[in-house]
């Protein structure tokens, strides 16, 4: 997820079916053209309404608030405070991330040593070796969180492992998904990464049934899909995860969902995710780090506090379409975990918007000049 | 004035605040100075093109590549005063002159038939003919006694503009 250059390429028509009406939530202050009187040459030039938006969006705009990173207050500004920051400082350096990158290594060898014979040996034995695989991609989990000394408060009954049935969530980080596998094997449909990521991808996650895509190809959309329906369908499969917003977001703001997640025919059930800013800003900024620096950041910080909902499961209402759900579903995890809306895509972030929206604008005021040429 | 600096002085401040003629207060100067680091994100010390149209908003806007024009490119006290048009403090005058320049793309202080011509075709898209649009122009010109010919310059496009309550402000957030 290196696209640190943001080489932007205009995207898809397909993408634009995702998205309900932009220009619902769209802060237009002064309308294009007031709709009445005789049309006249003052009306043609001034502009200044469409230059005040673009020069709005200049100065602030709420797709890149979702996507900033919360640096916390500087407290250690004064004599006083400093030592004490100093001190933190070594601690965190030079106790706790020692002591946490012990517990992580014990962890992975439990685990490979666990692992590996289990997934070779009971080939054969397809129901047993998935429990114990399941079991074992849970304990790895939770020693990560322990290495970031993690304080997960969970609310909520416990997924059950039922078919016809997904989970979303809000997405803040990668780090949510190993949170929310420590308490129960789900089956996630994730990028794929390259590096030592792409690698634990392909061999342990494999096997609690995770699903992978790639951004940039166009076509992937439809095999993923397809990949998705067959998988929630069956039965003994793993629950299966999903981030509808496609998209590391930070925490304070939540993007469009996708209406892939809301369309399989299942259960929804959503989960609101909220990290304690406090600790540390959990928000994986992958513009900024890799995923490596990012946890060893999280590693040498405090703690990682946060609390987990597990809300009601939603069905697909009569007369719902996918993306209205996808929005009534959006709305319900942003109350619950303090997240503003914003009307854009996530995907914003790699490529530009469809012309459309540019279109409607110039439609309306396009219909406004004609009409008020008419009038006397 | 440090591009890969993140930190303002307060000479820079005063410097840029000059320039801009006092459009901005500091405090919103150090606020500008901030939201032009999170755009200049290869820290080259401006602002291009692509780092503007990844703002989704400005993307979709109808008249961005002409603005894209002017502002491709700026350092930070530049920036400032690009913007200072759009300050609670910019007098009309200053309004005026800008919608000018955004119609004079030559910069040769003259705005022609043909130049009102392409505003509105990125205003109005594929939905008027460009005979349509011909039209509609000559008519509105002919009734304020231009024509197709004239050349109008800054005094006249204060005379036309003059008089309709130009509403041309942005707010910069202040934390």
């Amino acid at each position: 997820m290196s696209t640190n250059q943001g080489k932007l390429k205009p995207s898809s028509s397909e993408l634009d079916l995702d998205r309900p009406n932009i220009e619902d939530y769209l802060p237009s202050g002064a309308s294009i053209q007031e709709p009445h009187g005789k049309l006249r040459l003052s009306d043609l030039l001034d502009i200044s309404p469409i230059l005040t938006e673009a020069a709005g969006a200049i100065v602030d705009d709420s797709f890149t608030r979702c996507f900033k990173s919360n640096s916390p207050e500087p407290w250690n500004w004064n004599v006083y405070l400093f030592p004490l920051w100093c001190f933190g400082v070594v601690f965190r350096y030079l106790i706790l991330f020692p002591a946490r990158a012990i517990v992580l290594t014990i962890g992975w060898i439990i685990f490979l040593s666990c692992f590996i014979p289990v997934h070779f040996l009971l080939k054969g034995n397809d129901a047993l070796r998935k429990k114990l695989e399941r079991v074992l991609v849970e304990l790895i989990c939770s020693f990560f969180v322990a290495s970031w000394t993690g304080v997960v408060k969970y609310h909520g009954p416990r997924p059950s492992m039922r078919p016809k049935q997904v989970f979303v969530a809000n997405h803040t980080s990668m780090i949510d998904f190993i949170i929310l596998e420590q308490m129960t094997a789900f089956a996630v449909i994730m990028q794929k990464h390259p590096g030592w990521v792409g690698l634990l991808q392909s061999t342990i996650l494999e096997s609690v049934g995770c699903i992978w895509f790639n951004r940039s190809e166009a076509k992937d959309r439809e095999i993923v899909a397809k990949k998705l329906r067959e998988h929630s369908q069956g039965a003994d499969n793993n629950p299966l995860l999903i981030f509808p917003e496609g998209t590391c977001v930070n925490n304070q703001y939540s993007v469009m969902f996708k209406k892939g997640a809301f369309e399989l025919g299942c259960t929804v059930c959503p989960i609101a995710i909220k990290y304690n800013k406090i600790f540390v800003d959990a928000f994986w900024n992958s513009r900024k780090q890799s995923f490596t620096m990012h946890l060893l950041q999280l590693m040498t910080s405090w703690a990682v506090v946060c609390d987990v909902w597990y809300l009601e499961p939603q069905n697909l209402r009569p007369g719902e379409t996918a993306i209205e759900f996808a929005e009534r579903v959006r709305d319900i995890i942003s109350v619950r975990a303090g997240l503003r809306k914003v009307p854009w895509d996530g995907y914003l972030k790699y490529s530009r918007p469809s012309p459309k929206h540019r279109e409607r604008k110039q439609q309306s005021f396009a219909e406004s000049v004609l009409r008020r040429l008419e009038e006397k | 004035m440090g591009n890969t600096s993140s930190m303002l002085t307060q000479y820079d401040i005063e410097e840029v605040q000059q320039h801009c003629n006092k459009a901005f207060s500091q405090q919103e100067i150090v606020s500008l100075y901030e939201r032009f680091c999170q755009l200049d994100r290869n820290g080259g010390g401006f602002v291009s093109a692509e780092e503007f149209l990844s703002v989704p908003e400005f993307a979709v806007n109808p008249l961005s590549q002409r603005l894209l024009r002017m502002v491709d490119g700026l350092n930070f006290k530049e920036f400032v005063a690009f913007l200072s048009a759009f300050s609670p403090r910019a007098t009309l005058l200053q309004r005026i002159e800008f919608i000018f320049k955004v119609y004079d793309s030559d910069g040769n202080g003259k705005v022609t038939f043909n130049d009102m011509l392409d505003v509105l075709h990125d205003l109005t898209g594929q939905f008027i003919s460009e005979n349509q649009r011909k039209q509609v122009l000559t008519q509105v010109l002919d009734e304020a006694g231009y024509t197709k010919e004239s050349l109008l310059v800054l005094s006249d496009f204060v005379k036309i503009l003059g008089s309709s309550g130009l509403k041309m402000e942005v707010e910069v957030p202040v934390d």
